[in-house]
């Protein structure tokens, strides 16, 4: 949808770069009212060369404005198209399974992908910090990693593309029992296969 | 391979062993030691020796003795014995006989125990095992001094299985009482966890992540040969074995949410049994497989819940600061223990089923897992030391504490063998 309206933007600015017709020339008078008609025409010439102008400025800034708009777009798209090449990761707090309102964007980006890919497949992998049984973990992480492919699937993405695991506590990023090591392990992660 | 391994007490320092695989610490003793001797014994020398400080170490470890030297004690049968002489040194209780290779290749021990005290004999016992299983006779003369000393069962003869994880390889180990005798049940580059005893001893349950989640196994210690018993998409976890072993209580999330089944060994027949929109996992069966504990975050923080090994309502049993994790019934199903969460630590805790009493034996860190020994007197778990995951016991009274180091890597996830 997005992409049609720009392309809208595109043609409106393209018709208002189009070079003007030429005008015709008034025939030169030496009569006083001749030359109070040339006043006025010269008066007339000079506003319509204004005008001229500033509509050519308005029409550059437009045209800058549109070629700006299509090359963030253009680079939305490229932005979209890199994505299976790098795993992107959401954290949670202590306990939490919820994905977190800072990295919706990122998950919804990636069930935009999947969507407009229906051949592409990710894994999607939990993990939890160490605090609390191994077990109990390995459930933490599952519901955090079934959150995302939840998310992913209200995003377009279709429920075969995504498989959703855990690891619970088991391969921590960051090894440690600080928070630094915790904030690190509490995280889902996807994968393209 | 088996690999050897070395027991090294802080009280009883055998030079010239080496090559650890668990490096054995006893911290604290229990108030009134039973003052033993263990005479050497005869027959086969090295049979002999290698026998008598089995005995010793086992009776050490507990904590529940007092080992009075005995190295000059050259009687093998009673008839040689001077009571007066023990009773004079302040034993209770003094150990001998002879360990004989018989033509058969077996390996045969002849053991006494007299009561120094009423100046009787107290055990009279022949035993023989095959060739190379020398250790186990050993346990096995620890077991009945245990069991005549004491009035509980020993626990030296049994086994517990643990996870060494060492970088990024995983591995499932058996070993001995001691720590002796390891095997390697399953080696792998990817996590494994929560083993669990089959009740005779010859299976093993546990979770393996080798085809990328965790799925559960159930695995002969016999043949090896095993069986991927729940493999569903998500997460496949927790097994616990029901007493009469015709059951497993497994965790699966193939539902939605982590939730508890029940099948058969073999993976057939599977029935779920709680239905909570909560996490709810380690289940564990009574010793008279009637109920299940398990762990569940229904009321918002993890506690331990109760219900009927068919399933229906759950009654929570853990209330108060903080979290609970990991149940697991007593022997004689009176009590469970778990880990306690409070404070940014976990303690190994019990708690009594009638008194809702509950009991905190160790003085906290990162203690998870806990398992009592099949006599119900130790408790099994893992914790920290050196800045390395290692296996820990204490009495179910909290008085004596023992740690035992890997040679290597992190000790996790052990489990007590319930055979009894």
């Amino acid at each position: 949808m997005k992409k049609i309206v720009i392309s809208g933007l595109l043609l409106s600015l393209l018709a208002a770069c189009a070079p003007n017709p030429p005008k015709p020339v008034p025939p030169v008078d030496t009569s006083a009212a001749d030359a109070a008609a040339k006043k006025a025409a010269e008066e007339e010439a000079a506003r319509k060369a204004a005008q001229k102008a500033a509509d050519e400025a308005a029409a550059k800034k437009a045209a800058d404005e549109a070629a700006a708009a299509a090359k963030k777009a253009a680079d939305e798209a490229a932005a979209r198209n890199m994505l299976p090449k790098e795993a992107t990761s959401v954290y949670y707090p202590f306990d939490v399974d919820a994905i977190q309102d800072a990295d919706k964007p990122a998950v919804q980006a990636h069930a935009k992908y999947l969507a407009d890919h229906a051949n592409v497949k990710m894994h999607v992998e939990g993990n939890a910090d160490e605090r609390g049984s191994n077990e109990y973990n390995l459930s933490l992480g599952q519901r955090r990693a079934d959150g995302v492919k939840k998310m992913l699937e209200l995003g377009g993405a279709k429920s075969d593309q995504v498989d959703a695991a855990s690891l619970g506590e088991e391969k921590p990023k960051a090894v440690g029992h600080n928070e630094e090591a915790w904030s690190q392990n509490r995280r889902s992660d996807m994968i393209y296969k | 391979m088996l690999l050897r391994m070395l027991l090294s007490v802080v009280m009883l320092l055998q030079a010239g062993m080496a090559a650890a695989v668990l490096d054995i610490e006893i911290i604290g003793a229990g108030e009134n030691q039973i003052p033993i001797s263990i005479a050497p014994f005869g027959g086969d020398p090295a049979l002999a020796r290698e026998i008598n400080e089995v005995v010793r170490g086992d009776l050490m470890r507990c904590g529940l003795f007092r080992l009075i030297d005995a190295s000059d004690e050259q009687a093998n049968t009673p008839a040689a014995v001077s009571y007066p002489r023990w009773r004079e040194r302040g034993a209770d209780a003094l150990g001998l006989g002879k360990i004989n290779r018989l033509p058969t290749g077996r390996v045969e021990a002849q053991f006494f125990l007299l009561d120094i005290v009423k100046q009787r004999q107290a055990i009279a016992e022949v035993s023989t095992v095959n060739a190379g299983q020398a250790r186990a006779l050993g346990h096995h003369i620890a077991d009945l001094i245990y069991e005549n000393l004491t009035g509980s069962k020993g626990i030296f003869g049994s086994r517990f299985a643990y996870i060494n994880r060492l970088g990024s390889n995983f591995r499932l180990l058996v070993a001995d009482s001691d720590g002796y005798n390891e095997q390697v049940v399953l080696a792998r580059s990817s996590p494994m966890m929560s083993p669990a005893w089959s009740p005779d001893g010859s299976h093993l349950a546990y979770v393996s992540f080798e085809n990328g989640h965790a799925a559960v196994y159930v695995q002969s210690l016999l043949t090896q040969q095993r069986v991927l018993v729940a493999n569903f998409p998500g997460s496949n976890s927790a097994p616990a074995w029901s007493p009469d072993g015709r059951q497993l209580a497994v965790v699966l999330t193939r539902d939605h949410g982590s939730q508890i089944y029940t099948m058969r060994p073999d993976g057939s027949g599977i029935q779920r049994i709680s239905f909570s929109d909560a996490i709810d996992t380690e289940p564990n069966f009574s010793p008279d497989g009637q109920s299940l504990i398990f762990t569940s975050d229904r009321g918002g923080s993890a506690q331990i819940y109760q219900m009927s090994a068919q399933g229906g309502t759950a009654t929570r049993l853990t209330f108060g600061e903080g979290a609970n994790f990991s149940p697991r019934y007593s022997p004689d199903g009176k009590s469970f223990v778990f880990t306690h969460r409070v404070n940014g630590k976990f303690y190994i805790t019990t708690q009594d089923f009638q008194t809702g009493q509950m009991t905190i034996l160790t003085e906290g860190g990162w203690e998870k897992k806990p398992s009592f020994a099949p006599n119900g007197k130790l408790i099994l778990f893992a914790s920290e030391g050196r800045g390395r995951g290692i296996l820990a016991t204490v009495s179910s009274d909290g008085r004596v504490k023992q740690q035992m180091f890997t040679q290597s890597g992190d000790a996790r996830e052990p489990v007590w063998e319930t055979r009894r």
